[in-house]
C-alpha cells in the first residue's frame, strides 16, 4: 500500500521537476532563441517563453493539481482514511520545498487577489446552487446564530484570551495591542466554507448537522468581513483614536454588509432567472449566464464593500429552482457538471498552494506560546460556544441536537484558506507583527484541516453520528409529504399560529402566484412541480434500468422491435368501457403532460397527417442495423443537434411508460374479465384480418413460422386459460407470467410486432415494410429477448440503480436528496 | 368560585387526554371560541372563516378530518356534524409538538397517529383501504394549486403511486392477481420502508 501510496506523490513531483525545468530555462531565456537570434533574417521558429509564461505556468499548476489528484485516487485506502484536502497540502508543502530549493524565492504563493477574486466564487457559488434550500431554510435560525453569535463569540474570546495571556508576559516580547489581537481573533474565528466542504463530504454525516456546519461557514463570511475592516481600520487609527461613535457605526455597518450582500445576491438571482427565460434560441451559452451574472452578483458587492460570499451564495440559493426549470436539460447537466468542475478544480489548487505558501522562511516567525495558545484557545472555545448555543437553541428546535452532534460541530469547525488569505492581506506597516499571525494562521490552517479532518471521521464512526442515506425517492412519499405539508400548515392556520410551516406556505404560494409566472418559462410552470418530476424520474429510472436489463440479456431486439407506439397513442378510438377510455387518456396525458417534449408532439401531429410515411421512415430507421457510431461531422458553433440516443431514450420512455400503465390498469384495477375477453376477441379478429395477406407477403420463414405457433397458442390460451384474457391488454405483467409458464412464445410479448394488441391496425401498414427491409431476426424479437426479460414493475423497478453522476456530485445530490424528504421525515414538526 | 374550580378540573382533564399543557388548552379554548363564535361546537362552516385556509388545496379534505369521527376516536365511520371543544383538542393532539421528554416509543405511536390520521384523509369512505379512486382524488385536490397541471395528469400520478404501493406491498404479483387498495398496514409500508420513520 506504501507503494502505491508513494506513487502519487511521485507523480507529481516528476511533474513538478519537469516544470521546474521549464522555469528555469524559461528564467534563463536560453538557446534556440538565442542560436537563431543571431541570424537577423526570419527565423521559422522561436522561442518565446516570457510571452506565453503566465497563463502557461498558471495551466501547468492547474495540470499538476489534477494530476495529482488522479494520483491520489489510484489508492482508495489512502483516500478513504486521508482527506483530500490534506493530501494536496502535504503535496503543496513538496512541491513549494522543489521550488523553493530550485529558486530561493517563493514564487508561488496564494494571493488574496487570486483567491477573492477567481478561487474562491465558484467553490461558494456551487455551494449555493445546490444548497438543499428546504434544510437550509428549515435551520436557518441555528445555522445564522451559530455563525452570527459563534463567530463573534469565538473571535472575542479568543483575542481577548491570548491579550490576557500576552499581559502575562508568557509570549515575551511583541509589539501588539489589544487591537492586533482582536484583529487577529476575528480572521481566526470563522469557519471556513472550503474546508468544511472539502472535509464533510467525505464524511457523510446526517444532513441536519452538515447543513448547520456548512450553512455557518458560509454565512458567518458577512461576520468575518465586518469584524476584520472593524478591527483593521481600528488598528490603523489608532486604539486611543477608537471612539464610541466608531464602535456603533462598526455595528450599524454588520447589517449593512450582511443585508446587503444578501439583497445584491437576490436582485442578481432575479435578473439571471428573468435571463434565462428568454434563451430559448441560444441554448448553446445558457450555461453562460449562470456563472457570468452570479459572478458579477459577487464582484458588485465586492465593489460596494458588502459580503461578496453572501452575495454569491445567495444568488446561487435563489436562482435555483427558476435556473433549473427554465434551462433545458442539456444545459442544466452541463451547469451542474461545469460547476463541480470549477469548484473542485478551485478547491484543489487553493489547498495545494496552501501548501506552497507555506514554505516561504520569511514570513515564518514562530512564538510557541502564541500558535500554541490559539490552537488551544479556538478549540476550546468553539466548544464551549457550541455548547452554550446548542443549549439556547434545543429549547425552540424541534429536532435537537444531541451531545454527539454538538461534538462533531465544535470539531468540525475547520478553518482554512479564507483566514489565510486575510491574515496575508494585512498591511504590515500597520500590524508590527503580520509574519507572526500570518505563521500562526497557517499553523491552525493545516492543524484543522491535516489534523482534524484526519481524525474527524473516526471520530464520528466511533460516537456513531447519524450518517446521511440516500434513497431512492419515492412517489408515495412525495405525495404523503406533500399532503402533510399542507395539513401542517392548515393546523397552524386553525390555531391561529405563525410557525415555520405557515411561512412557508405563505412563500410558495407567492412563489406560484407571482415569482414563477414573472421568471419561469411557460412550460416550465407547468412541469415544475416536485411530485410531477419524482414521478418523471421514476419512470425515467424504470426506462433506463428496462433497457439496461435487456442488454444484460444480450438482445436489444425488444426495444428496436417495431411497436410504432407513437401511432398508436394517436389512434384513439372511441371505446366502449370507461376504464379503457381513461387509460388511453391518460396515455396521451403522458406524453403531454409529464414529458412535455415538443419534438415528440410534432411527430405524434406529423404522424397524424400521413401515419404510412411515418412507418416507412420509422422502420428504415429502426431496421437498417445501425453501426455503432454514426456521428454526423457536421461542426456547428450554435447548434447541438439531439443525438439518435436522446431520441431513442425519449421513446423508451415513453414506451416504458404506456406498458407501466397498461400492466397497472389490467393487473391492479382488475379488469373485467369479460370486457377483456371481449376485445381480446375483436382484436384477434381484426388481427386475423389483417393478417392473412402481409403474412403472405414476407420472404423470411422465422417470422412467419412464429406467428403461426403463436397463433395456435393463442387458440390453445383461447380454451384453455381463460384467466389470461385478463392480461391480453397488459404486456409487462403478463410477460412476467409467462416466463413463469416457461411458454415458448406470449402472445403479449413486450413488444411483439404483430401482437401488441393495440397495433393491430398498424400491423397491415407495418407488413407493407418492404421485404428485404425486414430480416427475420429483427424484425420479430428473438424469442430469448421476449421471454427472458422479466419485465414487470415489480421486477425491474430499480434493479440497477442509476447513476450518472461523480462522486462530488453525489453527495450534493445527497444533500439535495432529502430536502423534500425533511417533513416527510419529522411529520411532528408544526410549532403549536 | 365553584365555577373556577370545575373548569380547571375540566383542564386538566383535558391535559390528561390530550397531552397539552394547560397554557395551550388555554391558547387552544380562545381560538375556538374565536372560531365558533363563542359557541360550544364548531360546524363545518366556521372553518370557512379562516382567510389563510383558503389557499390550501386540501382545505375540504382536512376540514372534513376535523369532523371525522375515526379521528374523533368515536366511531369506525361517519361524520359528526358539529364538534366541541374536546373533540377540537382531541384532533389538534395528533399534532401536539414532540415532548423531549418522551420515550422512543411514545415517538413512534405518535408518528403513526399521525399517519393514521393522513390515511384516514385519504381513505374518504372509511373501509380501510385506499382505493385508486380515493388515491387519484386526493392527488388531484393536491395538484390542484398548479393550475398547470391537467387533471389527467394527476391521475397518471396516483396511478403510479398506487402501483409503487402495490410493488412494494405484494411485491411480485401473479397475474391474476388484483390488488385493491392500500391498507393501512400497507400504507405504512410504502411510506416508510428504506426511511427513517
Amino acid at each position: 500500500m506504501w507503494g502505491l501510496r508513494a506513487r502519487g506523490p511521485g507523480g507529481g513531483l516528476l511533474l513538478a521537476l519537469v516544470l521546474g525545468g521549464l522555469l528555469w530555462t524559461g528564467g534563463v531565456e536560453v538557446e534556440p532563441g538565442g542560436a537563431h537570434g543571431e541570424s537577423q533574417g526570419f527565423q521559422v521558429v522561436t522561442f518565446e517563453w516570457a510571452h506565453v509564461q503566465d497563463p502557461y505556468v498558471i495551466a501547468l499548476w492547474v495540470l499538476v493539481a489534477s494530476l495529482a489528484k488522479i494520483g491520489f485516487h489510484l489508492s482508495h485506502k489512502v483516500t478513504s482514511v486521508v482527506p483530500e484536502s490534506a493530501l494536496l497540502i502535504v503535496l503543496g508543502l513538496v512541491l513549494g520545498g522543489i521550488v523553493w530549493a530550485a529558486d530561493h524565492i517563493a514564487s508561488f504563493t496564494l494571493t488574496p487577489t487570486v483567491f477573492f477574486f477567481y478561487l474562491l466564487p465558484p467553490i461558494v457559488l456551487d455551494a449555493g446552487y445546490f444548497m438543499p434550500n428546504r434544510l437550509f431554510f428549515g435551520n436557518l435560525g441555528t445555522i445564522l446564530l451559530y455563525a452570527v453569535v459563534g463567530t463573534v463569540w469565538n473571535a472575542a474570546t479568543t483575542g481577548l484570551s491570548l491579550y490576557g495571556v500576552f499581559l502575562s508576559g508568557l509570549m515575551g516580547d511583541l509589539q501588539i495591542g489589544l487591537l492586533d489581537f482582536l484583529l487577529f481573533g476575528s480572521l481566526i474565528a470563522a469557519v471556513d466554507p472550503v474546508a468544511v466542504l472539502a472535509v464533510f463530504e467525505e464524511v457523510h454525516v446526517n444532513e441536519v448537522l452538515f447543513i448547520i456546519v456548512f450553512g455557518e461557514s458560509l454565512l458567518n463570511d458577512a461576520v468575518t468581513v465586518v469584524l476584520y475592516n472593524v478591527f483593521e481600520s481600528f488598528v490603523s487609527l489608532g486604539g486611543d483614536n477608537v471612539t464610541g461613535v466608531d464602535c456603533v457605526k462598526g455595528i450599524v455597518s454588520f447589517f449593512v454588509v450582511s443585508l446587503g450582500g444578501t439583497l445584491v445576491g437576490v436582485i442578481f438571482a432575479f435578473l439571471l432567472s428573468l435571463v434565462t427565460r428568454f434563451t430559448k434560441h441560444v441554448r448553446i451559452i445558457e450555461p453562460g449566464f449562470v456563472f457570468v451574472i452570479s459572478y458579477l452578483s459577487y464582484l458588485t458587492s465586492e465593489m460596494l464593500s458588502l459580503s461578496a460570499i453572501l452575495a454569491i451564495t445567495f444568488c446561487g440559493i435563489c436562482c435555483q429552482k427558476y435556473v433549473k426549470a427554465n434551462i433545458s436539460e442539456q444545459s442544466a447537466t452541463t451547469v451542474r457538471y461545469t460547476m463541480k468542475m470549477l469548484a473542485s478544480g478551485a478547491e484543489t489548487i487553493i489547498f495545494m498552494f496552501l501548501g506552497i505558501s507555506a514554505v516561504n522562511p520569511f514570513i515564518w516567525t514562530w512564538n510557541t506560546a502564541f500558535v500554541l495558545l490559539t490552537l488551544v484557545f479556538i478549540s476550546v472555545y468553539r466548544a464551549i460556544g457550541v455548547v452554550l448555543q446548542t443549549w439556547l437553541l434545543n429549547r425552540y428546535r424541534m429536532v435537537q441536537l444531541e451531545p454527539i452532534d454538538q461534538v462533531v460541530l465544535s470539531y468540525g469547525g475547520l478553518r482554512g484558506a479564507v483566514a489565510f488569505a486575510l491574515v496575508v492581506l494585512l498591511d504590515g506597516e500597520k500590524v508590527k507583527e503580520k509574519n507572526l499571525f500570518v505563521s500562526t494562521t497557517i499553523i491552525v490552517v493545516f492543524f484543522t484541516v491535516i489534523f482534524q479532518g484526519l481524525t474527524i471521521k473516526p471520530l464520528v464512526q466511533w460516537l456513531k453520528v447519524k450518517r446521511s442515506e440516500h434513497r431512492e425517492p419515492r412517489l408515495n412519499e412525495k405525495l404523503h409529504g406533500r399532503a402533510f405539508d399542507h395539513i401542517l400548515s392548515a393546523i397552524e392556520d386553525i390555531s391561529g399560529q405563525i410557525g415555520h410551516n405557515y411561512l412557508r406556505d405563505k412563500w410558495s404560494h407567492f412563489d406560484r402566484k407571482f415569482l414563477s409566472r414573472v421568471l419561469m418559462r411557460r412550460s416550465a410552470q407547468k412541469s415544475r412541480d416536485q411530485i410531477l418530476n419524482v414521478f418523471h424520474e421514476l419512470n425515467l429510472k424504470d426506462a433506463i434500468s428496462y433497457v439496461a436489463e435487456g442488454e444484460r440479456r444480450g438482445s436489444l431486439a425488444f426495444i428496436r422491435s417495431p411497436s410504432t407506439d407513437n401511432m398508436v397513442n394517436v389512434d384513439f378510438t372511441p371505446r366502449s368501457s370507461t376504464v379503457e377510455a381513461s387509460v388511453s387518456y391518460l396515455l396521451r396525458e403522458n406524453v403531454s403532460a409529464v414529458c412535455l417534449d415538443m419534438q415528440s408532439l410534432q411527430q405524434r401531429r406529423r404522424s397524424i397527417r400521413d401515419t404510412e410515411d411515418m412507418v416507412t421512415h420509422h422502420t428504415l430507421q429502426q431496421y437498417l442495423y445501425k453501426p455503432r457510431q454514426e456521428y454526423k461531422h457536421l461542426y456547428s458553433r450554435h447548434e447541438l443537434t439531439p443525438t439518435e440516443d436522446e431520441k431513442q431514450d425519449r421513446e423508451i420512455f415513453h414506451r416504458t411508460m404506456r406498458k407501466r400503465l397498461e400492466s397497472f390498469k389490467s393487473a391492479k384495477l382488475g379488469l373485467n374479465q369479460k370486457k377483456a375477453a371481449k376485445m381480446y376477441k375483436r382484436e384477434r379478429a381484426q388481427k386475423r384480418r389483417n393478417s392473412s395477406i402481409p403474412n403472405g407477403k414476407l420472404p423470411t420463414e422465422i417470422p412467419v413460422q412464429n406467428f403461426t405457433i403463436k397463433e395456435k397458442d393463442l387458440e390453445l390460451s383461447d380454451t384453455e386459460e381463460p384467466p389470461n384474457y385478463d392480461e391480453m391488454s397488459g404486456g409487462i405483467e403478463f410477460l412476467a407470467g409467462v416466463t413463469k409458464d416457461t411458454a415458448s412464445d406470449s402472445p403479449a410479448g413486450i413488444d411483439n410486432p404483430v401482437f401488441s394488441p393495440d397495433e393491430a391496425l398498424d400491423r397491415s401498414l407495418l407488413a407493407r415494410v418492404p421485404p428485404w427491409l425486414s430480416p427475420g431476426e429483427t424484425v420479430v424479437p428473438s424469442q430469448r429477448a421476449r421471454t427472458q426479460i422479466p419485465l414487470s414493475p415489480g421486477t425491474f423497478r430499480r434493479l440497477t440503480p442509476f447513476r450518472l453522476s461523480s462522486k462530488s456530485v453525489d453527495s450534493f445530490l445527497q444533500a439535495d436528496g432529502p430536502e423534500e424528504r425533511a417533513p416527510a421525515a419529522k411529520p411532528e414538526s408544526t410549532h403549536m | 368560585m365553584g365555577a373556577a374550580h370545575s373548569a380547571s378540573e375540566e383542564v386538566r382533564e383535558l391535559e390528561g387526554k390530550t397531552g397539552f399543557s394547560s397554557d395551550q388548552i388555554e391558547q387552544l379554548h380562545r381560538r375556538f371560541k374565536q372560531l365558533s363564535g363563542d359557541q360550544p361546537t364548531i360546524r363545518k362552516e366556521n372553518f370557512n372563516n379562516v382567510p389563510d385556509l383558503e389557499l390550501n388545496p386540501i382545505r375540504s379534505k382536512i376540514v372534513r378530518a376535523f369532523f371525522d369521527n375515526r379521528n374523533l376516536r368515536k366511531g369506525p365511520s361517519g361524520l359528526a356534524d358539529e364538534i366541541n371543544f374536546e373533540d377540537f383538542l382531541t384532533i389538534m393532539s395528533y399534532f401536539r409538538p414532540i415532548d423531549t421528554t418522551m420515550g422512543e416509543e411514545q415517538v413512534e405511536l405518535s408518528r403513526k397517529e399521525k399517519l393514521r390520521f393522513l390515511f384516514h384523509m385519504y381513505d374518504s369512505d372509511s373501509d380501510g383501504r385506499i382505493t385508486l379512486e380515493e388515491y387519484r382524488n386526493v392527488v388531484e385536490e393536491l395538484l390542484s394549486g398548479n393550475p398547470h397541471i391537467e387533471k389527467e395528469s394527476a391521475r397518471s400520478i396516483a396511478d403510479g403511486a398506487m402501483m409503487e404501493a402495490a410493488s412494494v406491498c405484494v411485491g411480485q404479483m401473479e397475474p391474476d392477481q388484483v390488488y385493491e387498495g392500500i391498507t393501512f398496514e400497507d400504507f405504512l409500508k410504502a411510506r416508510c420502508s428504506g426511511s427513517r420513520l
